[in-house]
């Protein structure tokens, strides 16, 4: 009896334990970033623009217009990925399901060229309209395919299983890939920032007028992840049990979906195909809370996330002597050797393949 | 307390109906086994009854309520289900899944109280689950898993509980072991339980009532009756085996092909 009160305690212990351990971490690379790069600013320059951004101006211009949207957008949109793939996960009762290798964000960047080569074929009015509106116009674009291509794999997810799904994924995400470099060669007139990073994902072509558009549905889109958690919980038994708890499961499925969608979709218009984050973050945090169950998930996947986006992120952006780094190329660094052994090794594939 | 009227399972579209009209009702106390052929629609009944399917007509109502008509979170408070089902859940321990028996009563959260702490402490305990509790619930044998599944549903601490063939991967042993803790279960807190069985001597000796499905129909009473009645033979016997109303045993048929082998 005693061994098991223990165990019950340890939990929520290792988990508090571990959002400490991660806030002081992301404190550090958010802090290195700021003040180390192609300029490098010491701490106390950092530190002097935050209480008088008035006194270095350049410092000010640096970090206030460059630096700082970009350890924001970082720590949003990867909290954002490593949410979306514990519900993915739970979702699809599939370890290796996230809105990235299931092709959600191939969707979303389709929906976006569609709707700037739209735009750009029916004449310089749209373009304009669509410059003035261009945030509501981007997630609008990145919600629709991200939708599209979801209920799509949900519909697939019934007939095929675990692995199947998963290239299926990531073809679409080649096949997207390619449309998208295709369409973008026939309409490179509008060009500019509208098509940066959508090849590769970035942080670093986000201001804090976009983080207004960009926030807004990834909170909603917490909000209904959090409310899904319980149920969730109980589809791990499967759906019938699921049921005989008091879960009503089909709505529970939308609701999920509806949740991956607002978490994913903005962070696609915004950043770009982030690899990676959303599909093993999910298993860090399973390993730190020493259970599946899926609320306590979410506030370690948000964090973990995050930290893993600004890591990466860092790495891009040292000063090296030329720019040949891409955030995806560290996060597969990192992220595709996880994929190797959690499909070799991870007791979550056992008999799934 | 679980009143059946004219209920008819199946399903819409070319299987159609599977077990025809039944009206009964039962009283809390009451252990049915239910046993019939394979295939004889015993798991459409029983999903039927506990709500997982709709019925093709007819009502099955718990205390008045009509089952169909409850919220999804009602239906759990009133009635537990184990299926045949194999759950797999990495990354839960047994005490989680015994756990989750609770959420129909818990908050958004799914937080236990000190209260759905006791409950489950009980319902492991009664169980004889104590020691699997910390165990990683896919480490454990089929038995076991059973034994858990058990103490959720016991967890649930529902009116009804509804068992699928659970019996079927424990040994005679374990078998004896889990029908009696249902049957007193049933008995000393005034539930009623509901559980199908291919074990036909133990379900003859164990059951308060038998439910026969047998060709669409299902038959039911005590086993003195069924036996009498001739309705054991009916659906069981064939070429091989035959039933013996005296012993209460079924035995191979001296001079048959299986004998022979």
């Amino acid at each position: 009896m005693n061994q098991t009160a223990e165990a019950v305690s340890q939990r929520p212990r290792s988990g508090v334990a571990a959002i400490a351990v991660f806030a002081v971490a992301i404190a550090a690379v958010s802090l290195f970033t700021l003040s180390y790069g192609q300029v490098v600013l010491g701490l106390d320059r950092v530190f002097e623009v935050f209480y008088s951004p008035a006194s270095d101006p350049v410092a000010t211009q640096i970090i206030q217009n460059l630096r700082l949207p970009r350890v924001v957008t970082g720590l949003i949109a990867g909290a954002a990925l490593g949410v979306s793939g514990v519900l993915m996960q739970a979702l699809f009762r599939n370890p290796m399901a996230d809105a990235w290798s299931l092709g959600l964000l191939a969707g979303g960047q389709l929906g976006v060229a569609l709707i700037v080569t739209a735009a750009a074929f029916a004449g310089p009015v749209a373009i304009s309209f669509l410059t003035a509106f261009q945030g509501v116009g981007l997630t609008t674009g990145a919600l629709i395919g991200v939708a599209v291509f979801a209920a799509m794999m949900v519909t697939l997810s019934r007939r095929v299983g675990t692995i199947t799904l998963l290239v299926v994924g990531l073809m679409l995400g080649f096949t997207v890939q390619g449309l998208v470099s295709i369409v973008t060669h026939f309409a490179n007139r509008i060009g500019g920032r509208v098509y940066s990073g959508w090849n590769d994902g970035t942080f670093a072509s986000t201001t804090f007028g976009d983080l207004t558009f960009m926030l807004p549905p990834i909170v909603v889109g917490l909000v209904i992840a959090i409310a899904s958690a319980k149920g969730l919980s109980s589809l791990m038994l499967g759906e019938a049990y699921a049921r005989s708890l008091g879960t009503n499961v089909q709505r529970l499925r939308w609701q999920t979906l509806a949740a991956v969608v607002l978490l994913v979709a903005p962070v696609t218009a915004y950043c770009g195909p982030i690899t990676f984050i959303g599909l093993i973050v999910p298993h860090f945090a399973r390993a730190i809370a020493r259970t599946s169950l899926i609320l306590p998930l979410i506030p370690l996947a948000a964090l973990a996330g995050g930290l893993l986006a600004i890591a990466a992120d860092a790495v891009v952006h040292l000063p090296w002597e030329q720019h040949f780094l891409h955030l995806n190329m560290i996060l597969a660094v990192i992220g595709a050797p996880v994929v190797i052994v959690l499909l070799l090794f991870s007791p979550l594939m056992k008999g799934n393949t | 307390m679980l009143e059946l009227k004219a209920l008819t399972s199946g399903y819409h579209g070319t299987r159609g109906v599977v077990v025809e009209p039944v009206s009964l009702t039962l009283h809390g106390g009451d252990f049915v086994c239910v046993i019939g052929r394979n295939g004889a629609g015993k798991s459409t009944l029983m999903r039927t009854i506990s709500g997982l399917q709709p019925p093709i007509s007819g009502a099955a109502a718990l205390e008045g309520r009509s089952i169909p008509e409850m919220s999804a979170q009602e239906r759990a408070q009133a009635i537990s289900v184990i299926t045949t089902d194999r759950v797999s859940s990495p990354g839960l321990l047994a005490r989680d899944v015994i756990e989750l028996g609770r959420q129909p009563y818990t908050n958004w959260r799914g937080q236990l109280t000190s209260e759905d702490r006791d409950i489950v402490r009980e319902a492991t305990h009664r169980a004889g689950a104590d020691e699997l509790s910390p165990k990683p619930f896919d480490s454990l044998s089929d038995g076991e898993r059973q034994r858990v599944m058990i103490a959720r549903a016991l967890a649930q601490t529902s009116k009804v509980m509804v068992l699928d063939e659970i019996t079927a991967f424990l040994d005679l042993p374990g078998r004896v072991e889990v029908m009696a803790l249902l049957r007193r279960h049933a008995s000393s807190f005034g539930k009623v339980v509901l559980l199908s069985s291919h074990d036909l001597e133990l379900s003859l000796e164990l059951a308060g009532q038998l439910w026969v499905v047998h060709d669409g129909r299902l038959s039911f009473g005590d086993s003195d009756e069924l036996i009498s009645n001739g309705v054991i033979e009916r659906v069981f016997d064939n070429e091989d085996v035959c039933f013996d109303p005296s012993r209460r045993r079924f035995a191979m048929i001296q001079g048959s092909q299986a004998a022979a082998d």
